[in-house]
């Protein structure tokens, strides 16, 4: 495991995270450091850790052992609201975002959690127009197709301006051009930002990624370059092999 | 939101308040005194209606028990109007008691994040346990002060007077205006609330609660805040019932009445105040009009319409109205919606 020196500040770090479901060990021991405007995409293959991981630091899991620092506060086994109320923005693997709501109501409730009433409304109007939602700004966000609604819960992430981004899986379902523009997007986003994201498509992350690391049976294999992971004999083993 | 955008959000709202001011001013004149009276009851069942319809429809949390915030408030306005001699502090004790009591009572079910079907049954469990704890009362010893629960036999309730002359009683008529006047009130401040950010985020938890908390809203926080206004809503309800009834019994509590509450919400249309409202005064005056015949047993008739509802119209009266409505008036262009998405919204918050 490489392990640079850095002298930008921690945004996020686990110290023996770990998460067993009975006798499964889905996250074992993980030691993951976050620095400051860093986009870190978390990578391996199916049940190697990253979601169940990615769901401990957002709190909708909470770890049997270890501890999560965001920006130094502990947040090991804190609710969601409370990690999101630290300015932390939240997309989930499925969509999870207000069916019954137009769109706009949908951006507006996260603006809003941040910001007074009028702030809030220009603060949608504007992550609409940077979203590219205007046609669809008053539809029912359920009548939606699926990259859509990504789209859509993206939108509440950005609306929030916060200041770190935790996203899992957000180019799943989306075709090539749609893809882009997340990826377009993510870049756009960690310019104010640290970001995580958990994918799959490796395409997607040659796209965004900077440091790269790597998931495997629970634990940390190795973090570093995407190009260097590809070149990874190890890495190649596990997870690229295959595809690669 | 700006004022002008709440007022145009609100228009469809004020507009039934304004229709609901004219029948109070007009229907004294028109109709017979036993009517007015019998009125006042069906709008008592309204308000209730109009809880469940915020805490179900706009909340999202299906209360099977809102008729026990509305006994409460019924028998704490009853036994603090005895004690007091006089109405007015009675009516606040009444709000107050159902208020504090549904905050208890959700604080355990929310922040111990008890599930949607659980709480239909705790809420319905909570109520017919009052039911029979009441019932059990008949003794001289169960009092409250100067009042005497009464057991089955139930409490003779005080009725309203006039705040600055505990001697002044308030006539059948009268309580008919105080009562469309609370109707009125209680409907436009619960379709105020249903605009406002505190509603707004109440429906967003009613849509998704996971991404409310990712967004940064402790849902446990809001549901408990609906919830506990409702209970003082439904609490009203129950300060004009026992006038309307002039005595409070425990039967308040039963299932019958527990089950009604909820027809009358399906049948009006969650996501809607005026339907539950509406519905409420129909299958009043229906169970009325067929009190006064033998051929078809009451319940039967009711259960049918439930079932009509539930199976034909599943979204009730209000939304299918609203539905219909905007497919007439936008049958050609679907490209464009932008206009007729904000009245369907504004729709949905009559």
């Amino acid at each position: 495991m490489s392990r640079r020196r850095d002298r930008r500040p921690v945004i996020v770090e686990t110290r023996g995270l770990s998460m067993h479901f009975g006798g499964v060990r889905a996250v074992d021991q993980v030691d993951f450091t976050l620095y400051d405007n860093e986009l870190r995409c978390l990578i391996g293959p199916n049940g190697a850790g990253k979601s169940t991981f990615f769901k401990c630091l957002t709190g909708q899991l909470v770890p049997t052992a270890g501890e999560i620092k965001i920006r130094g506060d502990e947040t090991t086994g804190s609710e969601p609201h409370e990690v999101a109320g630290l300015g932390v923005g939240i997309k989930t693997q499925v969509p999870n975002v207000f069916d019954g709501l137009s769109v706009e109501e949908n951006i507006w409730l996260s603006a809003r959690r941040w910001h007074g009433a009028r702030r809030a409304s220009s603060l949608t109007t504007e992550t609409v127009e940077r979203l590219r939602l205007g046609d669809i700004r008053r539809d029912i966000v359920g009548r939606l197709a699926h990259g859509q609604r990504q789209w859509v819960e993206l939108g509440m992430v950005v609306a929030a301006e916060p200041w770190l981004v935790l996203l899992d899986e957000p180019a799943a379902g989306m075709t090539h051009e749609e893809t882009a523009r997340t990826a377009e997007l993510i870049r756009e986003i960690n310019e104010r930002a640290a970001i995580i994201v958990v994918e799959h498509d490796m395409q997607f992350i040659r796209m965004i990624s900077q440091q790269v690391t790597l998931f495997h049976e629970g634990r940390i294999l190795m973090e570093d370059t995407m190009e260097a992971i590809s070149a990874d004999k190890r890495a190649r083993e596990v997870y690229l092999g295959s595809q690669a | 939101m700006n004022s002008s955008s709440t007022l145009r959000t609100m228009r469809p709202v004020l507009i039934f308040a304004l229709i609901g001011v004219i029948f109070m001013f007009t229907a004294p004149y028109v109709l017979q005194l036993f009517t007015i009276i019998n009125l006042t009851t069906a709008i008592a069942l309204a308000v209730l209606a109009l809880s469940l319809a915020l805490v179900w429809g706009y909340g999202g949390i299906l209360c099977f028990g809102q008729v026990a915030f509305f006994g409460l408030g019924a028998y704490a306005y009853t036994i603090s109007a005895i004690n007091f001699g006089g109405s007015t502090w009675a009516i606040l004790v009444a709000i107050l008691v159902a208020s504090a009591f549904a905050a208890l009572l959700g604080y355990f079910m929310f922040f111990g994040r008890v599930s949607d079907v659980y709480l239909g049954v705790i809420t319905l469990t909570v109520t017919l346990i009052f039911f029979s704890l009441i019932r059990r009362t008949s003794g001289p010893e169960y009092k409250i002060g100067n009042a005497l629960l009464g057991g089955f036999n139930g409490i003779t309730s005080p009725p309203l007077n006039l705040p600055w002359n505990t001697g002044s009683f308030l006539f059948p008529e009268q309580v008919f205006y105080v009562a469309m006047a609370a109707l009125i009130l209680c409907y436009v401040f619960c379709g105020w609330l249903v605009t406002t950010h505190f509603g707004r985020v109440c429906v967003g938890i009613r849509e998704n609660e996971l991404r409310a908390e990712l967004l940064g809203y402790d849902s446990r926080l809001y549901k408990l805040g609906i919830f506990t206004i409702a209970a003082g809503i439904a609490a009203i309800g129950g300060v004009l019932f026992c006038n309307g009834v002039g005595r409070i019994t425990p039967d308040v509590f039963n299932l019958y009445n527990a089950a009604l509450t909820i027809i009358w919400v399906i049948v009006g249309g969650r996501g809607t105040l005026i339907g539950p409202i509406a519905a409420t005064f129909g299958l009043f005056y229906l169970t009325s009009a067929l009190g006064g015949q033998t051929i078809f047993n009451n319940n039967l008739v009711l259960g049918i319409i439930l079932i009509f509802f539930v199976l034909i119209v599943p979204k009730g009266i209000a939304p299918t109205i609203i539905d219909w409505y905007e497919a007439r008036r936008k049958p050609k262009k679907r490209g464009r919606r932008r206009g007729s998405r904000r009245r369907m919204r504004e729709g949905a918050d009559a």
